[in-house]
């Protein structure tokens, strides 16, 4: 039986969707819960033929909120356990990530937005930010990366494993329908070729023969005060690894005296956007946060401090807008947004809108 | 003069968090101690991991030494499944109310018994939803007076209670084991849940006992009350017994499939 399912570097032309499946081997997850929802079906799909082949575990689970538990399980089972989800199925997870976030299980989900809201569109969207940084019934201690193109995808699933076994926080891949389903040159590898390290996995409950006290996993409490005390340290935990997570991508900004903030795919026409403006002699940069939770407010705000303007350009209706206006509290910079909720976004949309609005 | 010997505990009895939590009178302290009981015979205590629902079996989170997984409503089910498909060797328990399995948590019974998974489900039927203060619950009898039916249970209104073994038999696989015992036989019940251990020890396939039990705060009955509620009316509508047996010869459309991690 294989057990690499790749070996060194490998150059490649698949859909987004693949990418996810194959860095999830790559990774060395050992089960997938998952219910059907597209964009993301074809995570499962791939999954499916190539789990067998590497002794890795699947199961179609009745529903999201049976895939999120379910996933929480083989976590606690001391598993690499993943699932992946989109739109109204990341609704029905955040139950159990809430659980999950409570307990400090690593747990990962790649979501693949769709339009919202309600069951919408299955394309191009970037409306659920709110929902995967502080979906459910608590404070939003999750890790949530938003790749731009099929490597980073492949990257940031691998770190996804990662980042959850080693700081103890629900994981998300922020990805989209477009995402998923166009193709594009990638560079697949393997972790170890890379120097990356995958964190050990242990398991939390089920450990026979080893000497120990019983685990008593709950995430429900009596008294306030036991709750406030253990949300605070997880609060404080998280906010000490913070600077350690936090991660983003420039370009142009030294001298910008636009700044154009976009995340994800839609990230991609910024940066074209601002290309085509330095052309034109115009002093515009790009912000792009790799990581919208922790989010990268400390660069940020060095940045905006220096620009004259800031452009927030995303498919959603101003959900990444309020994340950069709360980081930015207090500074002057007027902040503008190019807001398309549920459309593509094109390099020449936006600098005709910035024309339009004299942001330059 | 000779002090009464102290009934027996079960050693997987957590002593540090005895006495327990649960109101005088009610009958989860009765149904732990058959679980227990059940898992020292099968002296399967290393490899057991219990989960626990939302709702009085909550309060059941550090009472065994075992490792306890304690949930959300309705979702135990799926967490052990999730446990189960990732680690076949563990043996686990999903302990929950009659609303966690049959309202909230009904999709999960239904999934886990047409795919036969290799857990023991145990279901507390007291009636009402007790933990959020004597609501309806699934399995109210007609006419039973609730929070929520204040003149009583109108099946015209809100349907008939639901039979959760009746229901998980007619759907499960053959090798299913399937038993409805009470708290009123301790002996019969222990038997029950030791039986539907061993189902999953053997790879079977589900196993899904249900136990009538009492709740003497929602149902504002004192001892003798509460007795006759759990003997007589609760017997009369919820039969007692075996319903499946993983002996039986499959039948019909059902073809013998043995269970994922057997
Ligand atoms: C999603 C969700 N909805 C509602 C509740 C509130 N709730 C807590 S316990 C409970 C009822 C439990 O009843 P049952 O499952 O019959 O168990 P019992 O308390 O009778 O043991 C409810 C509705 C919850 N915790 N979560
Ligand atoms: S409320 Fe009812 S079910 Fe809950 S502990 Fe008390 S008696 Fe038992």
């Amino acid at each position: 039986m294989a057990t690499r399912p790749v070996t060194g570097e490998q150059r490649a032309f698949m859909t987004g969707n693949e990418v996810v499946a194959w860095a999830a081997l790559a990774a060395g997850a050992d089960i997938m819960y998952g219910y059907p929802i597209t964009p993301q079906n074809e995570i499962m799909h791939y999954w499916t033929r190539m789990a067998p082949k590497y002794e890795r575990g699947f199961l179609q689970t009745e529903d999201e909120i049976a895939a999120g538990f379910a996933t929480v399980g083989g976590v606690l089972a001391g598993k690499r356990a993943f699932t992946a989800t989109a739109g109204p199925g990341n609704v029905l997870m955040q139950e159990a990530m809430a659980m999950a976030e409570m307990m400090r299980l690593p747990t990962v989900v790649v979501v693949t937005q769709r339009g919202g809201p309600s069951t919408a569109t299955v394309i191009y969207s970037q409306q659920e930010l709110n929902l995967t940084c502080f979906g459910g019934n608590g404070e939003g201690l999750r890790i949530v990366y938003s790749p731009a193109s099929h490597d980073e995808l492949f990257l940031y699933t691998i770190k996804a494993f990662n980042s959850a076994w080693k700081y103890r926080f629900p994981t998300f891949v922020l990805g989209d329908g477009y995402q998923s389903k166009m193709r594009e040159p990638v560079t697949i590898f393997d972790p170890e070729a890379r120097g990356i390290t995958m964190e050990p996995c242990r398991p939390m409950v089920g450990l026979p023969g080893e000497k120990r006290d019983p685990a008593h996993l709950r995430n429900t409490y009596n008294l306030e005060d036991e709750l406030y005390e253990v949300l605070t340290a997880a609060i404080k935990e998280y906010e000490a690894i913070s600077p350690r997570v936090v991660e983003w991508d420039t370009y142009a900004v030294d001298d910008a005296d636009l700044l154009i903030i976009a995340h994800g795919v839609v990230s991609r026409a910024a940066r074209a956007a601002v290309v085509s403006l330095r052309e034109g002699g115009f002093k515009a940069g790009y912000f792009r946060p790799v990581t919208l939770r922790p989010f990268p407010e400390e660069t940020l705000r060095s940045l905006a401090a220096r620009a004259r303007n800031l452009l927030v350009v995303e498919s959603a209706y101003g959900q990444l807008k309020r994340l950069v206006q709360v980081s930015l509290y207090g500074l002057e910079t007027p902040v503008t947004g190019y807001l398309r909720p549920g459309m593509g976004i094109t390099p020449e949309e936006i600098v005709e809108f910035i024309h339009a609005k004299e942001l330059i | 003069m000779a002090i009464a010997a102290q009934p027996q505990m079960p050693r997987v009895w957590r002593a540090e968090t005895k006495p327990h939590k649960f109101c005088p009178g009610c009958g989860h302290g009765i149904v732990l101690k058959a679980l227990g009981e059940a898992i020292d015979a099968l002296d399967i205590q290393e490899r057991t991991v219990f989960g626990c629902d939302i709702g009085c079996s909550l309060l059941s989170w550090d009472f065994f030494n075992l490792d306890t997984v304690q949930t959300h409503h309705g979702r135990t089910t799926p967490v052990l499944v999730g446990i189960k498909r990732a680690r076949p060797e563990l043996v686990v328990v999903s302990y929950m109310g009659d609303g966690g399995a049959y309202a909230i948590g009904a999709q999960h019974l239904v999934s886990s018994a047409s795919r036969n998974d290799l857990v023991t489900i145990i279901v507390v039927n007291n009636t009402v939803y007790a933990m959020t203060g004597g609501q309806m619950a699934p399995t109210t009898l007609p006419g039973q007076k609730t929070e929520t039916t204040p003149y009583g249970r109108d099946a015209r209104l809100t349907g008939r209670p639901i039979l959760g073994p009746e229901l998980v038999a007619a759907i499960a696989p053959p090798g299913a084991y399937v038993a409805r015992g009470s708290i009123a036989n301790i002996v019969q019940l222990k038997n029950f849940i030791q039986k539907g251990l061993q189902n999953q020890l053997e790879g079977r396939g589900i196993a899904f006992i249900e136990a009538l039990s009492s709740c003497p705060t929602n149902w504002h009955t004192n001892a003798a009350a509460t007795w006759r509620f759990v003997e007589k009316e609760m017997t009369a509508y919820f039969p007692v017994g075996e319903l499946r047996i993983p002996a039986e010869k499959p039948s019909g459309r059902f073809q013998e499939v043995p269970p994922y991690g057997s």
